[in-house]
């Protein structure tokens, strides 16, 4: 990276946050309609271990979630290539699932998993909004095999389990990364919206954290809540972009 | 030279054969004849014709990677005794050169290490023993090619079928990669049967250079060249190499003329 490329967002960061800084002061904006970024800034650190405890909740929630879609997306991906009816068989299904908002079903799921686990629901609905992206991007990948190879092995007369472990699954893993990246985002995103829908302490993840300040006007808190979910977002972002870049090198064999 | 090879000789059965065959594909038509082409074991046959002939649905035909619509088709029967090079290398990326090479062998069951080690065999016998744990990225197009070669090879095939193998290399790489196949093929007498459009390839290569018609692809001609095979040294400045050009060229064009 050059330094341009790390300078340039610090300093916007950097002016906006003075710009805040000074117009909060300049118009005595009360803290609850609007921290100062040094309100915002303090109440990060005071509640730091707090927010690591309920980031820490929500991100395992969230990666749990992304193992339960992961097995499920996969499985079902290579089932469907398997047999096309099936495959067609479950189109509508898929599609009718992956356009209803996940808010919309959060309620279901929170009944069924009682209100003494709402974890469990959690982990459900990010399962859901995680399963899609690896599901079609695993399906699209097993198909992507170079026709030509697909007919090597049909000169060698190969089977349909050596077809799927040496061709398809191997020829599928750039699709299946980059659904993964994406998944991993829709998860944390997935986990929140249901934490929010939950609506109760029960789980402690950030977004809990977000209502509970929220509720109490203590919009700092707030605030460094919401900055917190950002981080961890990114960082999760950040590494499997890395994990998709360094698989592509292998794949590719360079 | 001490071999010169005088192309099929009517008494041998042929190892592999179209018998009146026709492929139509749906919306597009008829692609292929009524086309015959019986192949003598151990001959080089070159098929040309322009494109969407249907030269590669015959080649296909042969591989058994295509049922015809009418007529009979006969191949060398045996897993792995007819190998098929496409017109790119066609290497799984995630593997090395010599995973590559051995894959034949092991989808038909071969012991892994025993598949690897004729795998390295293959590759040194196409100059490639050095690139055996390099990937198919780290290739020149040429290398690549070969490597795509030495997979066909890995099986010893009966009969060797190529589409347009060489079309996408430069023509350095490519006069010596005519001479590498030239030179396995003195080796090993397999039958060889390749597809191309490139009019002195196929009678630089081939005993029996066959024009095919525009679509749907029948025989306009059939054109023995009467040389050597592999060629003598300088062969490509020899009159007869240039008159067989010549020749494939006309019938081309008059086939052209004819549809």
């Amino acid at each position: 990276m050059k330094r341009l490329d790390i300078l340039a967002p610090v300093a916007l960061i950097a002016v906006i946050l003075a710009i805040w800084q000074a117009a909060c002061a300049l118009w005595n904006v009360p803290e609850y309609l609007l921290p100062t970024p040094t309100a915002i800034g303090a109440a990060l650190v005071s509640n730091a271990a707090m927010l690591a405890a309920a980031g820490w909740r929500t991100l395992s929630m969230a990666l749990e979630a992304l193992v339960v879609a992961s097995l499920l997306g996969g499985a079902m991906a290579i089932l469907v290539t398997l047999n096309r009816a099936l495959g067609q068989a479950i189109r509508p299904i898929a599609v009718a699932m992956q356009v209803t908002p996940v808010v919309a079903i959060a309620p279901l799921f929170i009944i069924w998993a009682g209100v003494q686990h709402p974890d469990r629901a959690i982990v459900a609905l990010a399962a859901i909004v995680a399963f899609f992206p690896i599901f079609s991007g695993t399906v699209r990948g097993l198909t992507s095999a170079d026709p030509d190879l697909e007919r090597l092995f049909d000169l060698y007369g190969a089977r349909a389990g050596q077809r799927l472990v040496r061709l398809r699954i191997p020829a599928a893993l750039p699709f299946v990364v980059e659904g993964h990246k994406v998944a991993a985002g829709l998860a944390i995103i997935g986990a929140v919206v249901a934490e929010f829908v939950a609506g109760s302490g029960g789980a402690q993840g950030l977004a809990w954290r977000i209502l509970e300040a929220g509720n109490r006007l203590r919009t700092a808190e707030m605030f460094a809540a919401i900055l917190a979910l950002a981080l961890m977002a990114s960082v999760v972002h950040v590494l499997f972009q890395e994990l998709e870049k360094r698989a592509l090198t292998w794949w590719r064999g360079r | 030279m001490a071999f010169a090879a005088t192309g099929a000789m009517t008494e041998t059965p042929p190892i592999a054969s179209l018998d009146a065959v026709e492929v139509i594909y749906d919306g597009r038509g008829p692609a292929l004849g009524p086309f015959d082409l019986a192949l003598a074991p151990g001959e080089i046959v070159a098929l040309v014709g322009p494109s969407g002939c249907g030269k590669s649905t015959a080649l296909r035909l042969l591989a058994g990677l295509e049922a015809p619509a009418r007529g009979v088709v006969r191949r060398a029967a045996g897993r792995g005794e007819t190998a098929v090079v496409f017109q790119s290398p066609t290497l799984a990326p995630w593997l090395t050169t010599e995973a590559n090479v051995a894959l034949p062998l092991e989808l038909s069951g071969t012991p892994r290490a025993e598949a690897r080690r004729r795998a390295r065999e293959a590759l040194a016998g196409v100059g490639l023993a050095a690139a055996a744990s390099a990937r198919p990225a780290q290739l020149s197009g040429g290398m690549a090619m070969r490597a795509s070669l030495a997979r066909a090879l890995v099986t010893h095939p009966k009969v060797l079928l190529l589409d347009e193998p060489f079309a996408a290399l430069d023509e350095l790489t490519r006069r010596r990669l005519a001479d590498d196949l030239l030179a396995i093929w003195f080796e090993r007498r397999p039958a060889i049967v390749f597809v191309t459009h490139n009019v002195e390839e196929a009678a630089y290569i081939a005993q029996r250079v066959i024009i095919l018609t525009p679509g749907p692809g029948r025989i306009a001609a059939e054109i023995r060249i009467e040389a050597p095979t592999p060629r003598p040294r300088g062969f490509r400045a020899d009159p007869a190499f240039r008159t067989a050009a010549e020749a494939i060229s006309e019938q081309l064009a008059s086939a052209a003329e004819a549809s």
